[in-house]
């Protein structure tokens, strides 16, 4: 059976940390980051978990930054 | 799969949408005007009407609103969008006017002006975004304000008998024979961020073809004027706004 896999790419520059993306995840790939913060001193989101990611593009929508890009292929 | 081999350019689903220019937005974390922006400019570019769009823009958050969407903008008084593209579109009828305005912007100071325009059915599409507070200049209650929500100017809650009654200007606005689309959404799914995406559309289509006013309320949060985390703005706003503020069209007259 054909598996559909996902990645997302957070510029995490632009992002501030505001982890709506964190919420909307349907298989909980995104977290903030514990400790580092970015150029702006946000905590930024990274992918926490990439392999389970499935390129929804929850995460890109709700973000209000646009700061998400995310891709999907079938693995055959 | 490993990740890095599928983040190749054929693979690509969602990215930021050209219109957005690279200027970081000035928007506290969480702030739906970001998601807005970025609909419209979703929008905008898919109805290729980039190069033959006039917006305006408000006084209130958005004001800086012409730094973020790469198409020509005005900046208009406070609260005299609608005025600003009335005169935008009577001078230039082929080009698509909307205006982009916050509660404290449309539904207070500039209330007579949106009525107005909205029933002399003017050919414009107003974006409205209603966050039940002042949010820019540091979260006074607002016209709409709920009953009993505490703001900077109301700290023991709202008071019907002292402050009135939330203004619901959506239906107010259905109710006018100049209006052709009037509709309430939210950004705070990825199904409702798509609704509204839809919604905005359609708004655009409506004015755009001529057949009048078109209104699209978005009901949103402002986590930095409510003092909450984004995530606990939105599950606050599903608690407390929908009831008073209920998502969908509230009239449609235009069919494509």
């Amino acid at each position: 059976m054909a598996k559909i896999s996902g990645a997302v790419e957070i510029n995490r520059e632009r992002c501030k940390g505001c982890e709506l993306c964190v919420v909307a995840c349907p298989v909980k790939v995104l977290s903030l980051q514990p400790k580092e913060v970015n150029d702006r001193g946000y905590h930024y989101a990274y992918t926490q978990f990439p392999d389970k990611c499935i390129g929804c593009a929850a995460c890109a929508l709700v973000c209000p930054d646009a700061c998400i890009e995310v891709f999907r292929a079938v693995e055959k | 799969m490993n990740p890095e081999d599928i983040k190749r350019s054929e693979n690509k689903v969602y990215s930021r949408p050209e219109l957005l220019n690279d200027m970081p937005m000035h928007y506290c974390p969480g702030c739906s005007h970001g998601v807005v922006h970025k609909l419209v400019a979703e929008v905008l570019k898919e109805m290729g009407v980039e190069h033959n769009c006039i917006a305006v823009a408000p006084v209130g958050c958005a004001v800086f609103a012409y730094n973020y969407i790469g198409v020509d903008w005005i900046e208009a008084a406070h609260g005299r969008a609608p005025a600003v593209a009335t005169g935008a579109k009577r001078l230039n009828p082929d080009r698509l006017v909307f205006t982009y305005q916050g509660d404290g912007d449309l539904a207070a100071i500039g209330t007579a002006e949106t009525i107005h325009a909205a029933n002399r059915g003017e050919n414009i599409t107003i974006i409205f975004i209603n966050n039940a507070i002042y949010g820019m200049t540091g979260g006074q209650m607002a016209p709409t304000t709920l009953e009993g929500q505490k703001t900077a100017t109301t700290p023991y809650g709202r008071r019907v008998d002292l402050n009135g009654y939330p203004l619901k200007i959506s239906n107010l606005l259905a109710q006018l024979d100049g209006t052709c689309y009037v509709t309430r959404q939210a950004v705070h799914t990825p199904a409702a961020v798509r609704k509204a995406k839809a919604a905005i559309r359609h708004a655009f289509e409506a004015s755009y073809s001529g057949h009048g006013t078109s209104v699209v309320e978005i009901v949103s949060t402002c986590n930095s004027g409510w003092k909450m985390t984004p995530a606990k703005a939105n599950e606050w706003m599903v608690e407390n706004m929908f009831p008073a503020y209920p998502l969908g069209d509230l009239k449609n007259n235009f069919e494509k």
